[in-house]
């Protein structure tokens, strides 16, 4: 194309395409590709080469071979006679959980502490100075160590335990709780809730419209928790209470070995996977305390004063001026930090919580398929990364600044 | 930038395409003077550092009695620390020479990790530690345990089919590091610990109060621990076996350490053999014809390395039990030197 424009324009003669920018530029990018293709096929025909020639198996077929170990824990059925794609597969289970909770109270937290650093209040502000400081200069596996075994040793051992309201009890073997057992009609309930959920939308919408047309407030607060509490319990009310409560056993009479509780009646959050949740969150906390300080501070000082000027109060002022816009400042650091938080999770394996890193290095070692697990390994961080990006840039585009 | 790219990777893919036709190991091995050897990350008895760093074990003995046969010096090893779920991708990798790590002989090992034992120098099996005040006598009565171990071993396979078996319900913990273990079993995490029963014996001494826990009687499957090495280095398989069957014919011959000097003179055509007096025994297998009498100078027979390292003189106190030579009522037999 523009070799002809610029024959016709009488440019300087059409001699070589050589010269030309844009064929050269596509020159080297199919250069760039094709060398790229290459390094990828000789890669893998030599690894297959290597690995045939050293006798090692290859090939994705051992996945469905039984894998014959045991998983302490397992979101979805697993036993010993499934498969090794299943027992991958309930790692990958418990890496998700563990991130997401991880995130969840690392969000939290951090919020709490970053705020809490900006407080007036000296004492307040210097216990979330420290925190950070800390925290965030201590190794995330020494902390997981602390949080595993010092803290292990100092609560009960099995055969006793201390407990909450009578309703959750910890010992050295985890955190029990009881356990939602749903009959018939329980669906329903999920149903009210998932409509509250909808309904709550809907109305918030609808307030926030009416609110810009006439300045009246609606209390959306308040019809929120009646929707996505109230109703769900009217529901439960209604179908005859279709949720019961499975409370763990605990024995202490009998022979010892069967004192303490009972394996699989009720909820029991292993201390493995405490330990990793806490550790991870707390120490993911302090990075986004920080983040949180600085996209404050981002937010001018003049923004307050001009929200004190139009009589808005400290709290209002945060929730309404400030935190909307620090929170363009937040979000793109924030999600570097949850991606961090999910692949520090992959520390699980030193406390012996069945994540996917930790499953995967034994199916590994029980099949010695490096390269395949290693692949596998990869493309599921990997995914999990991007997902958490995707969702995080489409956070951040909703809460970008429109312009007008 | 693009102009040096592409000789760039042609480089290294020629590169690697070149490497990938490599000496013999023992070649290899001779050349750099020393045995990368992998052992454990701290196992009484089998490879364990003492307070010096210096390692000791039998599972060590067996390196050093190959550094002995090709150097003449048990100090050319280079000791690797592996935790079991490490150990074959280090062999596999050319990491280390040859593992020599309380690892079992199963046949998937064997055949589809790229990999050859090269014997057995102890035979073992599988047992159960739990605490004394447990008032458990029996293997039958851990129902509803959990149980401690490590990933990556054969250990959590046993467990998990003679649980079943016998129908108990169980919760299995596996750490990767054996001091994790030790270290959660110690804090009462669980109330098994479970690994090989030479294992519990060397572990028990690392706990709190030893004298807490008992093995109990049980032994629930077959473990040979030997050395391994890659597949497809035959002459190199060949030191490693005849290394461990040099040891053995030794107490066989009655040639040890202290007498090993004077057997040379000796009348007897088989340790005339086994000393290369007679024969090129060493040198059928790329070593000297001395290799042999340099294993026993250096670190004695297959009994004398056991009663320094397990034996019942040491604190794991393991007696010979099947390990004891074939004539004497065990099941230690190798193939004889001529
Ligand atoms: N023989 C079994 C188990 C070997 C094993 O790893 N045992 C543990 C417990 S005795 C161990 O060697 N620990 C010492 C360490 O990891 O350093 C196998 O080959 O899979």
């Amino acid at each position: 194309m523009s070799v002809l424009e610029q024959d016709s324009a009488g440019a300087p003669a059409r001699a070589s395409l050589l010269n030309d920018p844009k064929v050269r530029g596509l020159f080297y990018q199919f250069l760039l590709v094709s060398v790229l293709v290459a390094t990828g096929y000789f890669i893998v025909t030599n690894t297959i080469a290597n690995l045939e020639r050293q006798n090692i198996s290859s090939g994705f077929g051992f996945l469905e071979t039984t894998a014959g170990f045991g998983i302490i824990q397992a979101l979805v059925p697993y036993a010993e006679t499934s498969s090794y794609g299943r027992a991958i597969y309930i790692g990958f289970l418990n890496t998700l959980l563990v991130a997401v909770i991880g995130i969840f109270l690392a969000t939290i937290i951090g919020f709490v502490v970053g705020i809490a650093r900006l407080s007036n209040n000296w004492i307040i502000s210097q216990i979330a100075y420290w925190y950070v400081e800390f925290i965030r200069n201590v190794p995330l596996l020494l902390q997981i160590f602390f949080w595993y075994f010092a803290v292990l040793r100092a609560v009960p051992g099995k055969r006793e335990k201390w407990s909450l309201f009578d309703t959750f009890h910890l010992n050295i073997a985890g955190l029990r709780g009881p356990k939602p057992i749903f009959e018939p009609g329980a669906d329903i309930i999920g149903w009210v809730l998932v409509a509250g959920i909808i309904a709550t939308f809907v109305v918030r919408r609808w307030a926030k419209k009416r609110q810009d047309e006439t300045g009246q407030q609606f209390p959306v607060f308040w019809t929120a928790l009646g929707l996505i509490i109230g109703l769900p319990v009217l529901a439960f009310l209604v179908m005859g209470m279709p949720i019961t409560l499975e409370h763990p056993v605990f024995n202490d009479t009998g022979p010892r070995l069967r004192q303490g509780f009972e394996l699989g009646v009720g909820i029991n959050l292993i201390p493995e996977f405490l330990a990793l949740t806490l550790a991870l969150a707390i120490y993911t906390a302090a990075f986004i305390a920080e983040i949180v300080r600085a996209g404050i501070q981002a937010v001018s000082h003049g923004q307050t004063e001009a929200s004190h000027a139009l009589g808005l109060r400290n709290a209002p002022t945060l929730r309404l001026v400030i935190i909307p816009q620090a929170m363009r400042v937040i979000i793109p650091p924030l999600t570097s930090q949850y991606l961090n938080l999910t692949k520090n999770s992959s520390l699980a394996v030193a406390i012996a919580f069945p994540d996917l890193v930790s499953v995967g290095g034994t199916v590994l070692n029980q099949t010695g398929q490096a390269v395949e697990i290693i692949a596998i390994w990869m493309i599921v961080y990997l995914s999990l990364s991007l997902a958490t990006s995707a969702f995080m840039n489409w956070y951040n585009q909703r809460m970008a600044l429109v312009e007008r | 930038m693009s102009k040096h790219f592409l000789p760039l990777v042609l480089g290294a893919a020629l590169g690697v395409a070149a490497t990938s036709a490599s000496a013999t190991t023992l070649d290899d091995v001779k050349a750099k003077g020393f045995i990368q050897c992998g052992v454990s990350q701290g196992l009484p008895g089998f490879s364990n550092p003492d307070a010096q760093g210096n390692w000791t074990g039998i599972d060590v003995d067996f390196c050093r009695a190959m550094a002995a046969a090709i150097f003449d010096d048990t100090t050319a090893v280079k000791f690797t620390p592996l935790s079991a779920k490490e150990r074959f991708t280090a062999l596999q990798s050319g990491e280390i020479d040859v593992l020599s790590r309380n690892t079992t002989w199963t046949m998937t090992r064997d055949t589809s990790l790229g990999l050859n034992f090269a014997g057995v120098n102890y035979y073992d099996g599988q047992g159960f530690m739990v605490r004394k005040d447990l008032g458990v006598t029996s293997a039958l009565e851990l129902s509803g345990a959990s149980v401690c171990t490590n990933t990556g071993t054969t250990t959590e396979l046993n467990v998990a089919d003679y649980f079943r078996a016998n129908n108990m319900p169980y919760e299995i913990v596996a750490f990767e590091k054996a001091d994790e273990v030790v270290a959660a079993y110690d804090a009462g995490r669980c109330d098994v610990y479970t690994t090989d029963a030479s294992g519990l014996y060397a572990q028990r001494l690392k706990l709190t109060n030893p004298g807490d826990h008992i093995v109990l009687p049980e032994i629930i499957s077959k473990e040979p621990l030997g050395p391994v090495v890659r597949q497809g280095d035959d002459q190199w398989f060949n030191v490693a076996r005849w290394t461990l069957n040099a040891m053995i014919n030794a107490e066989e011959l009655g040639v040890s350490s202290e007498n090993v000097d004077s057997m040379m003179s000796t009348d007897n055509p088989g340790i005339k053999r086994l000393l290369g007096v007679e024969g090129s025994f060493g040198e059928n297998i790329g070593l000297t014809n001395d290799w042999a009498a340099r294993i026993i100078k250096h670190v004695g027979n297959y009994a004398e390395s056991f009663n320094a390292n397990v034996g019942p003189d040491t604190p794991l106190g393991i007696s010979r039990g099947v390990n004891a030579l074939w004539s004497d009522g065990g099941v230690l037999y190798a193939a004889p030197i001529r």
